[in-house]
């Protein structure tokens, strides 16, 4: 124990977070219209240009950067230069928004009606509401929320609105400006839109960046985004992209302001609006395309109870520290600023560092509610065959364990603290009716006969297994993605739980290495910064330690006898994960063709993994979610043991097979871990 | 002390003209001798160590002080703002730094002997030299006073009546001759010399390096003060490099002749300083920077006299010996002569100043001058913060109706052209040339600050601008005497990036002073102080009340630390004629490159490879 000062400045218990206010009260209160009408005077970035979205719009198109660029397309295509300036324009025209105060009114007051009817309240903590008007006064500001939902950047602008803050304008996707007449009123809210992929086009992203540095230069408004890039459809952060990261961090970098100041927002949803949409998408069933009639079928989703939101803005980052020591500004010395440079090694690398940093601050600030604990449980309890369920008690009591348990990990967890147990797993149960059951005192998730609410009203006569199969699904990847809002509390020590359990001896040297093959085999699947290996695991060591479930001497680990539990409950958390890996793999070895693409890989897969369910030669129905089934791919072509052939038609992928094999056994703890990283050099 | 007085010195002590004050706020004066804001007396005449401070900045009778009634004024008979009440001043500086008068900070006296290390001496060499007669001294106060330069931290040490290290003696060689003599017998006896010119430097120089365990002999050049010869037809002199800038000027102008180069320290630096630390003077947009105005260099160095063999005025002979010389700051030898350019006296200077919406606008403006290559005499930009100072150091206005004026050009100012009071910012002019040029130049100069919104507003502000750097060094130490510390700092940076380096290094300022515990917002403002064709030199200005800290001169280092790296992440130099001495040294490299800094120690080692002028600058 002697380790335990050293290890005491992270522990997660230490962690000081705000109270949180409802702001639907009020609403409920007082009128929604005088409310929209209200008096909007947010105070401004000090260094403040005032400018209107016209101004804004010239000096992007005078800016040096897009004359630089537009004369270099000229050169290379023989182009007219009028005629790449006129793509510019439109290219502007396309993505600028059109904020306007009387929009963001109008949804000031039927984002009140609607979110009255929805949410029983919405909590922000108002410390960090006061932070961040402090910091919009000293340097331009970046909001960073999590994206579960469609609602988040209109909740964002809802929230600041209200704080009288200063409205952001928001990076948003394409495929909203589908929705035609949404589309131009999200713009006038606030919303700039960005072409989904545009790697190759120069001119776009020259007018991309451009235009977010220059309002975000001139103090113009806070510019929003999602690190993430899209929602998650699993409610596990994604992990983040770096485009637009790198954009608002490069004025600092070539000192055109002082300072960025980045404030990750996190959002938690008790119930997500688009639950069993998501479910369906990854299962295969495509997106709809956003359409606005779509939204408005949507509407049958105002009648439900979507519980509470919480919104936590956490402490703003200053740009400038995270990079002091680690990025040196001189680079920009010698050649103009303008000039659009590839981003530096140690710049990249600062960038994405700091992205992990900054998707981390988001979990770390997610409000967990009950139901979360309640579907890990849950679900551990389907999957270990118990077909008749849970009895309600035992779940009360293995709640209340994983409660405390979690809380020692330091989980943001909003569990009502002077109301039984009994009471606050019963009416979390039954906000979430339509995932579980309850009968004869015994919970288990709704599979089989109900259907769930995916398809109702539907024709249930001949219904294959297949059918059944992936209705079963919809619920279960339902559930596991309220499981997977505490994943990232129990992430780590997870990891070394699994790794304990592969691990050929108790050696530490050997558990760590287990770990550290774990945790680079899983980096495209969870948030785990590079190259925090050594880190990650001394953190895992500790809370372990901590909560009596290990003993870590200089040499070994050693699991104690009351810490049985624990690992238990941990290493079957990340199980489907590993079984998913694992499944991933044996079919590239058995199944995959000469011919098989990308594309067809999902398909593919997903075909290969229904037979083995079917087959009960698998027992993760969640297996089934195209997102770890895209991780894994990610995954196996980051580690080399699966290549894409460049210049084959839609990226053919050459499978190494003796290597996918052997990660597969040293997943399945078949092989020690040292003869994988062997086979992978 | 030792010293025998010099053979013959050229006297002058009536200072015939020099630019005042008129009547009416101010006006140009046609004048014959230059630099018309300097003191009326000549101090080359006597040891200027005898009339100046030991603990502070320039000649000891004067100073600023809070009289009685807690105004400023300004002592001694030096100064043309000599006796006037400067009503401002008081209240500026209490609100910009949150002193009072009631918290003093006075300085040590008088200098405690007995705190000064003994002298070691090198008996040999000293025997050596008493037989060559050149003067020399091992008093403490002598050694004390050759033993710093004007940081922040040597001043501060010295009104604690702190020593450091100091030189072990001080020698005054009268000629090139004796400087031979001396670095010959350094060279036998392996003693350390440091060359000693004005005592300006701000970079610590000056300062004895701590580990040297030889004995150091401080080289002073001042009575190497004469002027050679002049000649008329190339338009050159041949100077002694001991000579004091306003003696300089002030003989030549004499004969109707100048050389133009005034750097703001130009009343006590000295021209071999100039060389040793590629100097900048104030008007180089007509007479250029040290390197345009040397013709020919003699220097003393261990291996022997290096120097060209003719005075063409331009050569394509290799690198040019002289970029060896000019910026060396004492490590390679001593300079001794100098043949420098002259040019005959303007016949008429002029004032001005113009005041713009704000800083964004004055740069534009002056990128816009130095573009057109139009750029005056000299032209300067102050910010709102700098220009709020000079306001402060506004003389007691005589009459009732100029004072009216003033509210009534405030009132057009701020009112009818809607300029903000707290963000408006002021630059100032001085022309140069003979009468219809300099019309006709400022009125191009005016029309292109026009365009950028900017006022003409008189030269009574312009000149007022200029008379700031003259003072601005006896202000640091009315501030010392009540809890403020500060010191200016320069740099020089491409054009596109002034904005933002003023921006940031002024705001890193801030901030570095709020996470060090300083307990008021600091003083933190700058000015472009010269233009390019290719960019501007940029000069900052930082100060702090330091009520509260334990270590102020620490924190104040730290600071001023933060802010150089500031300055190089923004693109800006190391120097621009500051030099780097000791204090930059750190930064020489990723300055310079490896084979940069290599090519200089090869030529150091190669120079002297004994190190006899070991004052460990640069490298």
């Amino acid at each position: 124990m002697a380790s335990k000062a050293v290890y005491s400045q992270r522990d997660p218990m230490l962690k000081k977070r705000d109270d949180f206010e409802d702001i639907l009260e009020e609403r409920r209160n007082s009128s929604d219209l005088r409310y929209a009408l209200r008096c909007y005077a947010p105070v401004v970035y000090k260094g403040l240009c005032p400018s209107k979205a016209g101004t804004l719009k010239s000096m992007v198109l005078q800016s040096d950067q897009l004359h630089y660029v537009i004369h270099q397309v000229c050169r290379e295509t023989g182009r007219a230069v009028d005629d790449v300036q006129e793509e510019v324009s439109s290219i502007l025209e396309e993505m600028a928004h059109r904020l306007q105060l009387s929009t963001v009114r109008f949804f000031a007051f039927t984002l009140s009606k609607v979110f009255k009817t929805l949410f029983r309240s919405i909590c922000v903590n108002e410390e960090g509401i006061q932070r961040l008007q402090q910091a919009i006064q000293e340097h331009p500001v970046v909001l960073l929320p999590s994206h579960r939902s469609y609602m988040d950047f209109l909740l964002m602008s809802y929230l600041l609105y209200t704080y009288d803050l200063a409205l952001p304008v928001i990076a948003a996707g394409m495929d909203f400006m589908g929705m035609k007449f949404v589309g131009e009123m999200l713009r006038m809210s606030g919303a700039f839109f960005i072409r989904r992929s545009f790697g190759g086009d120069k001119l776009y992203w020259a007018v991309f960046s451009e235009y977010v540095k220059t309002m975000l230069k001139n103090g113009f408004a806070p510019v929003e985004f999602f690190l993430e890039g899209t929602r998650s459809r699993t409610s596990k952060s994604l992990t983040p992209k770096l485009g637009l990261l790198n954009i608002v961090m490069d004025p600092f970098f070539k000192g055109e302001v002082f300072d960025v100041s980045l404030v990750p927002v996190s959002i938690s949803y008790e119930r997500i609006l688009e639950e069993s949409l998501y479910a369906r998408e990854l299962l295969g069933v495509p997106k709809p395309k956003e359409s606005t009639s779509g939204l408005i079928k949507a509407r049958k989703v105002l009648s439900e109870d979507y519980g509470s939101i919480h919104v936590y803005f956490g402490q703003p980052v200053s740009v400038r520290s995270l990079a002091e020591g680690r990025v040196n500004r001189c680079q920009f010395n010698l050649i103009p600023r303008h000039i659009p440079k590839k981003p530096s090694e140690d710049i990249h690398s600062f960038v994405n560092d700091s992205a992990y940093r900054l998707v981390r601050a988001q979990e770390e600030n997610m409000v967990l509610k009950p139901w979360v604990l309640l579907a890990s449980l849950l679900l551990q309890n389907q999957v270990s065959g118990q077909k008749r369920g849970i009895a309600l008690d035992e779940l009360t009591e293995q709640a209340v364990w994983l409660r405390d348990l979690s809380r020692q990990y330091g989980a943001f967890l909003h569990w009502p603290e002077h109301t039984p147990p009994s009471e606050v797993v019963s009416s979390s149960l039954s906000l979430h009716r339509g995932l579980v059951r309850i009968s004869e005192g015994r919970v288990q998730l709704a599979l089989g006969q109900t259907g769930g609410p995916a398809a109702p009203g539907e024709p249930r006569s001949a219904v294959t297994p297949e059918e059944e199969l992936l209705s079963q699904a919809v619920i279960i990847l339902s559930c596991a993605s309220y499981r997977n809002q505490a994943l990232h509390v129990f992430l780590r020590p997870a990891l070394l739980a699994s790794a304990i359990h592969t691990a050929s001896s108790n050696k530490k040297q050997e558990v760590f290495n287990s770990f550290s093959f774990l945790r680079n085999m899983f980096s495209n699947e969870f948030i785990l910064c590079p190259g925090a290996t050594v880190q990650d695991f001394e953190e895992a060591c500790y809370l372990l330690v901590k909560t009596g479930a290990l003993q870590v001497t200089q040499q070994d680990v050693l699991v104690t006898e009351r810490g049985h539990r624990t690992l238990v409950f941990l290493t079957s958390m990340l199980d489907p994960f590993l079984q998913g890996y694992q499944v991933v793999c044996r079919f590239l070895c058995e199944e995959a063709t000469e011919a098989l693409t990308e594309k067809q890989f999902i398909p593919a897969v997903r075909k290969f993994i229904i037979k083995h369910l079917l087959a009960g030669r698998l027992r993760y129905t969640e297996v089934l979610s195209s997102d770890l089934q895209k991780n894994s791919l990610a995954a196996l072509l980051r580690l080399g043991a699966v290549r894409k052939i460049k210049g084959a038609e839609q990226g053919t992928l050459k499978v190494n097979t003796v290597m996918v094999n052997s990660l597969e056994d040293t997943l399945g703890g078949k092989l020690p871990t040292q003869k994988a990283v062997i086979a992978r050099l | 002390m030792l010293y025998i007085s010099t053979k013959y010195q050229i006297i002058r002590k009536d200072f015939p003209f020099y630019l005042g004050k008129t009547a009416h706020g101010g006006l140009w004066v046609q004048i014959k001798n230059l630099p018309g804001h300097l003191p009326k007396e000549s101090p080359s005449h006597v040891f200027l160590q005898e009339i100046m401070k030991w603990n502070g900045w320039g000649y000891s009778d004067s100073r600023f002080l809070f009289n009685k009634k807690g105004q400023a004024e300004f002592t001694g008979k030096r100064y043309i703002i000599i006796g006037m009440i400067i009503p401002g001043l008081k209240d500026w500086f209490e609100c910009t730094f949150g002193a009072s008068l009631q918290h003093k900070t006075p300085a040590t006296p008088l200098l405690n002997s007995s705190a000064v290390q003994p002298p070691t001496l090198n008996e040999a060499f000293v025997e050596e030299l008493k037989s060559t007669g050149i003067p020399f001294s091992q008093d403490a106060e002598d050694r004390v006073f050759r033993a710093h330069g004007h940081c922040l931290h040597e001043i501060f040490a010295l009104r604690e009546g702190k020593f450091g290290r100091v030189p072990d003696m001080v020698v005054w060689p009268n000629c090139h001759n004796d400087v031979v003599k001396i670095v010959e017998l350094a060279s036998k006896h392996n003693v350390c010399l440091i060359p000693y010119g004005g005592g300006t430097s701000v970079s610590s120089a000056l300062e004895c390096p701590p580990e040297e365990t030889r004995s150091i002999v401080s080289l002073d050049t001042s009575q190497m003060n004469r002027i050679l010869w002049v000649d008329e037809k190339n338009l050159t002199a041949h100077v002694e490099a001991g000579i004091v800038g306003q003696d300089l000027e002030r003989l030549l102008n004499e004969s109707g002749y100048c050389t133009g180069h005034e750097p703001d320290s130009m009343e006590f630096s000295s021209l071999g300083g100039w060389v040793a630390t590629r100097a900048s003077g104030m008007k180089k947009n007509i007479y250029g920077n040290i390197e345009d105005l040397v013709v020919h260099i003699k220097m003393v160095t261990p291996q022997g006299v290096i120097e060209k063999s003719c005075q063409g005025p331009r050569m394509s002979t290799g690198p040019d010996i002289h970029h060896f010389i000019m910026g060396s700051e004492g490590t390679l030898g001593v300079v001794t002569e100098v043949t420098m350019k002259i040019r005959p006296m303007p016949e008429y200077q002029k004032y001005g100043s113009v005041v713009f919406p704000n800083f964004e606008q004055g740069v534009a403006c002056l990128r816009e001058v130095a573009r057109q290559r139009c750029a005056p005499a000299s032209i300067r930009l102050m910010d709102n913060e700098q220009f709020k100072f000079g306001h402060a150091l506004k003389p007691q206005v005589s009459s009732i109706f100029t004072s009216f004026l003033d509210g009534l050009k405030k009132f057009y100012i701020t009112k009818f052209k809607g300029f903000d009071p707290n963000r408006l910012c002021v630059a100032t002019l001085l022309f140069e040339g003979d009468r219809e040029k300099v019309l006709q130049h400022e009125k191009q100069v005016y029309d292109i600050a026009a365009k950028f919104g900017g006022l003409a507003a008189g030269e009574d502000n312009g000149q007022r601008g200029y008379m700031l750097t003259f003072v601005i060094a006896y202000l640091r130490d009315l501030g010392m005497d009540y809890y403020v510390i500060g010191e200016s700092f320069e740099t020089s940076v491409p054009w596109d990036r002034v904005l933002d380096i003023c921006r940031n290094v002024k705001a890193r300022i801030v901030r570095e002073c709020k996470e060090r515990g300083v307990q008021f917002p600091p003083l933190s403002t700058c000015r472009v102080t010269q233009t390019y064709d290719a960019g501007a030199c940029v000069y900052f200005y930082f100060a702090f009340n330091y009520r509260g800290l334990s270590d102020p001169v620490h924190v104040y280092e730290q600071v001023e630390h933060a802010a150089r790296e500031e300055i190089l992440a923004n693109g800006g130099s190391l120097s621009h004629h500051h030099g780097v001495g000791k204090l930059r040294k750190e930064w020489m490299r990723e300055t310079v490159s490896n084979v940069g800094m290599g090519m200089l120690k090869s030529v150091k080692d190669y120079v002297d490879p004994n190190n006899i002028f070991g004052n460990r600058n640069l490298l």
